[in-house]
């Protein structure tokens, strides 16, 4: 752990007379953390679920249901329907049908009522949901209980205002809701990008199709169980899992007024090329390399935090995760001590461990293209540090790293590796740092560091990314309007502006 | 020679022309430099626009342009306009890219500026525009129109260009210690297929809003009547707009919107366009760099027109980016 | 002034030449000091940190660990002007063995007291590790002249203290006369003698975090042992986030120097819990080796007790009365 912290301390800047370079901090075991975990006894799976359409539980029309695992310990949790292009035909008809009787003919504020109930329950249900969301997607139990449930509720909360007060959102401009949408979400933050795509369409006026992610369906299910017990019209929500076919099935689907997807920019680029010569509207939040910038004015030890959340939280499975950190050069050694010495610190492991900060990678598969990654850093030459954690024998893991002298070419520089990698280079000067941190095909968001007002704001506007994090992290809220520049997408989610994403303006 | 002949012939010119301007009260000056007989025209070769100069085709290549018949201007009746080429359209997106960090870096008010000027420029050679718009095809009455719906319009979007931002953007009321906004942010370089008809009034209506939000434009020019695009092109080059911002080509959509489509550095492309395979296969070839394309089937002359259909917030808002920012609130 | 002495022979030659490089001296003998620049604080972020860390679930054996750890970190302070010789000897007794039924628990780390107690704890404690620490320049304000402050704390040491928690001047500390503040550590370091330093930052009344950091610096860089964050007369006293960013100036000169600073806290640690807490704080800001009394003490009055309290609910299981515990 230590010997390899002696080169950093060569160029400390302050206090020079008396330096011993040997010293180290030792983050060992002394007064370690015994096992806190929740306790998931109060949690409610269902052995098998069906799909949820037009108000009901349903058996798919295909017959096939496929095993969600914990991606920590590989045990199967559950049994879940597969929705082939029938069923999703089902679903696509319940919700025009939703539509159609009831929930377009709603007055607004009778819709915001339906909304607010669901964001009531979500906080009454909220430690059983993020319960499972760790289960079954691997975060860890203090992320989903603080950042998950508590954003998911807040971003219903925050749309049913709207859907009686449209009528000021567009600068008097008329608006009508869209009709259907086909909303396709991600295994990341399985309940809160549901959250993210059904508060806002509900609030416009819309119906919806959902289809969660094939990894992490669980707490969908919950929620579509929620809209069940909120009563919610038949077939305003319709929720339908499967995979990648159920996906492009719904996406497809001709009677489908818009598509909502977040996801990988390869997936993206597919759906907009599906959806060419169609009237469907769409909206797209992809993937990100995230530049996070630190000058030498920052304020280093928060910034340490910063670059620790922005690209361990989640175990990096953030479209916005800061992946690339860009120090200046003079900085650059201690800043890489300090955050050796802070990773020291994580704890990787059962992720309903109260003390877990690390979880599990969410599938075996995304485990291989994050080790597909790694090796080609470590064979392009970049130098790999790893948390000296310990790996549980069962599921999915892979430990805290990043990787220095690595070059703006090396494939860890520019391909989303969408996991607790980052890497590390260097700048010289502001203008340096923008050409880098604006030098790749994505914009989702970039992080600044530095204790200067005019500077960050210089940045801020320079940097091509739709949101930009001055002085923090990965941070989000339903009033902020999040999404992408470039490949990383189009449309936002949040805020006033997002709300265009479901509504036509004149 | 007899100079007082000479100031007669002038007259008498002049009362033939009227679309030369008065100038009675410099004739005794002009005096000794007034021609004695009718004299030959100096025809104008038509070129594309691209960052600031009119150019030809690099490919050399060129499409002829029918004047309705029994027009009486000495402009020929027949003209030859470049038709651009895939190279042609890489030019000028390089040159649009080059010239958007310093367009989006101006000033609000500056742009707006720029744009006014245009509209002024525009309004001085009105005639021009009307009599290039007749030739293409339509009548006094409708050219007339379109002209002045134009001028206008440059005049809506000059006073936009500082008025969209504040009904944008957005201060965020976020759940903590952090201040919050959002604003409106140019895209980049945006390709522009403007509609056949009208042709003035098509290509004012789709590029201006883009470059009023600090976009760079590509635009193909009505294929019916690229003449009066070149016209405006002269408009715009003498107007103070910097060179690239806006480009102009002419030729076929069909050959040369597919490019725009698939150039990695455009970034939007907007396309009013009769053909709905063609419509489609932008949309397709737009995916490989997730561009935002919209594409229109034309509006009808009246739409374009209308004040509340032809021009507005929604066409600036669709070519810009929102970019949220966070910083912590704390001492 | 400060080129004199600032790099005096107190401040066990940690570099501070480096550090304090004269710049334009004001008039008035205020020295401003062109390279004294301390890393800036985000107070936000030190805030979020501190929260999440005090997120940290401690249970069961780490519980009863840290607790008893904490007990011998105590600083069991009596500053009050009503004071007297038998409320010292009661205390002391309270920090040799705070739980009469557990020998396994304490002895306290030290007793904090005025001048005037220190012979009687020290006669208190005698063969005890216990060490006696006592406040000295002229507490709480600071605000007298320095001989007066340096007689203080040599009489304090002459009756026996082991340990001298001084305060800064947080008058030349806010007027931006830094060489004035590590003027005076460094003489009451060189007061000292064999006995260890505290210097108070009282950073309640420092405004900012910022300023937290520059005087932690100083009083670093100027020979302190420790670094407190409060004589227990202002509020806000100790805050986890003033801790936090103490423990980084604390680690920055570790960086730098690889000695070793400690940290206390002191006024507002009032429960066991609280108490983790700060302790979950040192361990994931400064690592193992500060989780002993040597480098980490609470200052604290009330403390004990809740520690106590809980200890003993996690061996017998049942919630306790305060009652059960002896006030002294």
């Amino acid at each position: 752990m230590s010997q390899s912290i002696t080169k950093s301390s060569s160029d400390l800047s302050a206090v020079t007379s008396e330096r011993r370079p040997t010293a180290a901090l030792e983050f060992g075991h002394a007064w370690d953390y015994a096992p806190a975990p929740e306790s998931p006894d109060h949690v409610r799976i269902d052995p098998k679920y069906g799909l949820f359409i037009g108000g009901r539980w349903v058996t798919p029309r295909s017959g096939r249901f496929f095993q969600t695992i914990s991606p920590s310990t590989e045990q199967v949790l559950s049994e879940v329907a597969e929705a082939n292009a029938q069923d999703v035909d089902d679903a696509v008809r319940a919700a025009r049908e939703g539509y159609e009787k009831y929930w377009s003919k709603m007055k607004g504020s009778e819709r915001a009522k339906y909304i607010f109930r669901i964001a009531r329950a979500i906080q009454e249900k909220s430690r059983e949901l993020a319960i499972v969301e760790s289960m079954d997607g691997g975060k860890p139990i203090k992320e989903s209980r603080d950042v998950d449930l508590p954003l998911a509720a807040a971003h219903f909360f925050y749309h049913a205002g709207w859907a009686d007060k449209l009528d000021y959102a567009f600068q008097g401009r008329a608006w009508r809701p869209l009709g259907v949408a086909g909303q396709i979400i991600p295994w990341n933050f399985p309940l809160l990008m549901a959250a993210w795509k059904l508060a806002p369409a509900l609030a416009c006026g819309n119906t919806v199709v959902l289809k969660p992610a094939e990894t992490t369906p669980l707490t969908a299910l919950l929620l579509a169980k929620i809209i069940e017990e909120a009563e919610l019209p038949p077939g305003v929500v319709n929720i339908v899992t499967g995979a990648g076919e159920t996906g492009a099935a719904l996406a497809n689907h001709s009677d489908v007024n818009k598509v909502a997807f977040t996801g990988s920019t390869d997936v993206g680029k597919r759906i907009q090329r599906a959806l060419a010569g169609t009237t469907k509207r769409l909206t797209l939040e992809l993937g990100g390399k995230a530049a996070n910038i630190v000058f030498e004015d920052a304020p280093l030890d928060q910034a340490v935090e910063g670059i620790v959340s922005g690209i361990y939280f989640n175990q990096g499975h953030v479209c916005c995760a800061g992946s690339r950190l860009l120090v200046e050069e003079s900085v650059h050694d201690l800043l890489v001590r300090k955050l050796r010495d802070r990773m020291m610190t994580l704890r990787m492991g059962d992720p309903l461990d109260k003390n877990t900060d690390v979880g599990a990678i969410n599938s075996r598969m995304q485990l291989g293209k994050i080790r597909e990654l790694v090796e080609s850093g470590e064979k392009e030459g970049a130098e790999r540090f790893s948390a000296p954690v310990k790996v549980p024998e069962k599921g999915f893991w892979f430990p805290p790293t990043f990787f220095t002298g690595a070059s703006q070419s090396c494939r860890i520089a520019r391909e989303e590796i969408f996991g607790p990698v980052l890497t590390i280079m260097t700048f010289r000067t502001p203008d340096e740092a923008l050409e880098k941190a604006n030098n790749t095909m994505y914009g989702l968001s970039a992080g600044v560091w530095t204790d200067k007002g005019a500077k960050i704001f210089h940045m801020a506007t320079k940097l091509k990314a739709g949101v930009i994090w001055g002085n923090t992290y990965n941070k989000f809220d339903p009033t902020s309007p999040f999404g992408g520049y470039k490949e990383s997408g189009f449309g936002r989610e949040g805020g006033r502006q997002g709300l265009a994403a479901y509504v036509e303006v004149e | 020679m007899d100079p007082k002949k000479k100031t007669a012939t002038l007259e008498a010119d002049r009362e033939s022309r009227p679309s030369v301007g008065p100038r009675s009260s410099e004739a005794p000056i002009m005096k000794a430099f007034t021609q004695r007989g009718p004299r030959v025209r100096v025809n104008k070769a038509y070129k594309m626009y691209v960052g600031g100069a009119f150019v030809r085709s690099e490919s050399g290549r060129y499409v002829q342009v029918q004047s309705v018949p029994g027009h009486d201007d000495a402009d020929p009746d027949t003209v030859n306009v470049p038709r651009g080429s895939r190279k042609d359209v890489r030019d000028a997106v390089l040159v649009a890219k080059n010239a958007w960090a310093g367009w989006e870096k101006r000033t609000a008010y500056n742009r707006g500026q720029i744009l006014y000027r245009l509209a002024e420029v525009m309004e001085s050679r009105r005639a021009e525009l009307v009599e290039s718009l007749v030739r293409g095809g339509i009548s006094d009455v409708e050219a007339e129109a379109e002209v002045d719906a134009s001028i206008d319009r440059a005049v809506f979007y000059a006073g936009f260009s500082d008025k969209y931002f504040a009904l944008l953007a957005s201060s965020n009321p976020v759940s903590g210690p952090h201040f919050g906004f959002s604003v409106p942010e140019s895209m980049g370089v945006v390709g522009v297929v403007a509609p056949d008809r009208p042709a003035l009034l098509g290509l004012v209506s789709t590029v201006l809003p883009v470059i009023t939000g600090g976009n760079t434009v590509v635009a193909l020019a009505s294929e019916k009547d690229p003449r009066t695009a070149i016209v405006f092109c002269e408009c715009l080059a003498t107007s103070d707009l910097p060179g690239g911002v806006v480009n102009i080509l002419t030729g076929h959509a069909k050959e040369m919107s597919p490019h725009l489509a698939k150039h990695r550095e455009v970034i939007g492309v907007d396309a009013w366009l009769v053909d709905a395979d063609l419509r489609k296969s932008l949309e397709h070839d737009g995916a490989d760099s997730v561009k935002r394309v919209k594409t229109h089937v034309p509006m009808d002359p009246e739409s374009w027109l209308d004040e509340r259909r032809g021009q507005g917030l929604g066409w600036i808002e669709r070519f810009l980016e929102t970019k949220t920012v966070w910083h912590p609130v704390g001492l | 002034m400060i080129h004199e002495n600032g790099n005096g022979s107190g401040t066990n030659g940690n570099g501070a030449q480096a550090l304090f490089r004269p710049g334009l001296g004001g008039g008035g003998g205020v020295g401003r000091f062109a390279l004294f620049e301390p890393p800036k604080v985000d107070a936000v972020a030190v805030e979020e940190r501190v929260a999440a860390l005090g997120k940290r679930s401690i249970k069961k054996a780490t519980k009863v660990a840290g607790l008893k750890l904490a007990v011998t970190m105590m600083d069991l302070t009596t500053l009050e002007g009503k004071d007297t010789a038998g409320k010292v000897r009661q205390m002391c007794q309270k920090a040799l063995r705070p739980l009469e039924e557990d020998p396994t628990i304490g002895p306290v780390g030290a007793v904090c007291v005025y001048p005037n107690h220190v012979p009687t704890a020290k006669e208190a404690l005698k063969g005890s590790p216990v060490k006696v620490a006592s406040v000295a320049t002229a507490f709480p304000s600071g605000q007298s002249p320095l001989p007066i402050k340096l007689e203080d704390t040599r009489r304090a040491v002459d009756f026996g203290a082991d340990e001298i928690d001084m305060v800064i001047d947080r008058g030349a500390m806010l007027s931006g006369d830094y060489a004035k503040v590590f003027d005076e550590i460094a003489q009451t370091k060189e007061a000292c003698g064999p006995a260890h330093l505290k210097v108070i930052l009282e950073t309640g009344e420092l405004g900012s975090y910022d300023m937290v950091r520059k005087a932690s610096d100083l009083a670093i860089a100027a020979g302190g042992d420790f670094i407190k964050t409060s004589t227990g007369k202002i509020q806000p006293a100790a805050t986890p986030a003033v801790t936090l960013v103490m423990l980084e100036a604390i680690r920055d000169h570790y960086y730098a120097t690889g000695r070793r600073i400690g940290m206390k806290p002191a006024g507002g640690v009032r429960t066991a819990k609280q108490a983790l807490q700060y302790l979950v704080i040192v361990k994931e800001t400064l690592g193992d080796a500060w989780l002993t009394p040597d480098l980490f003490r609470f200052g604290a009055s009330a403390l004990l007790n809740d520690v106590l309290m809980q200890l003993e609910k996690e061996r017998t299981g049942l919630y306790q009365a305060s009652d059960d515990f002896s006030k002294d």
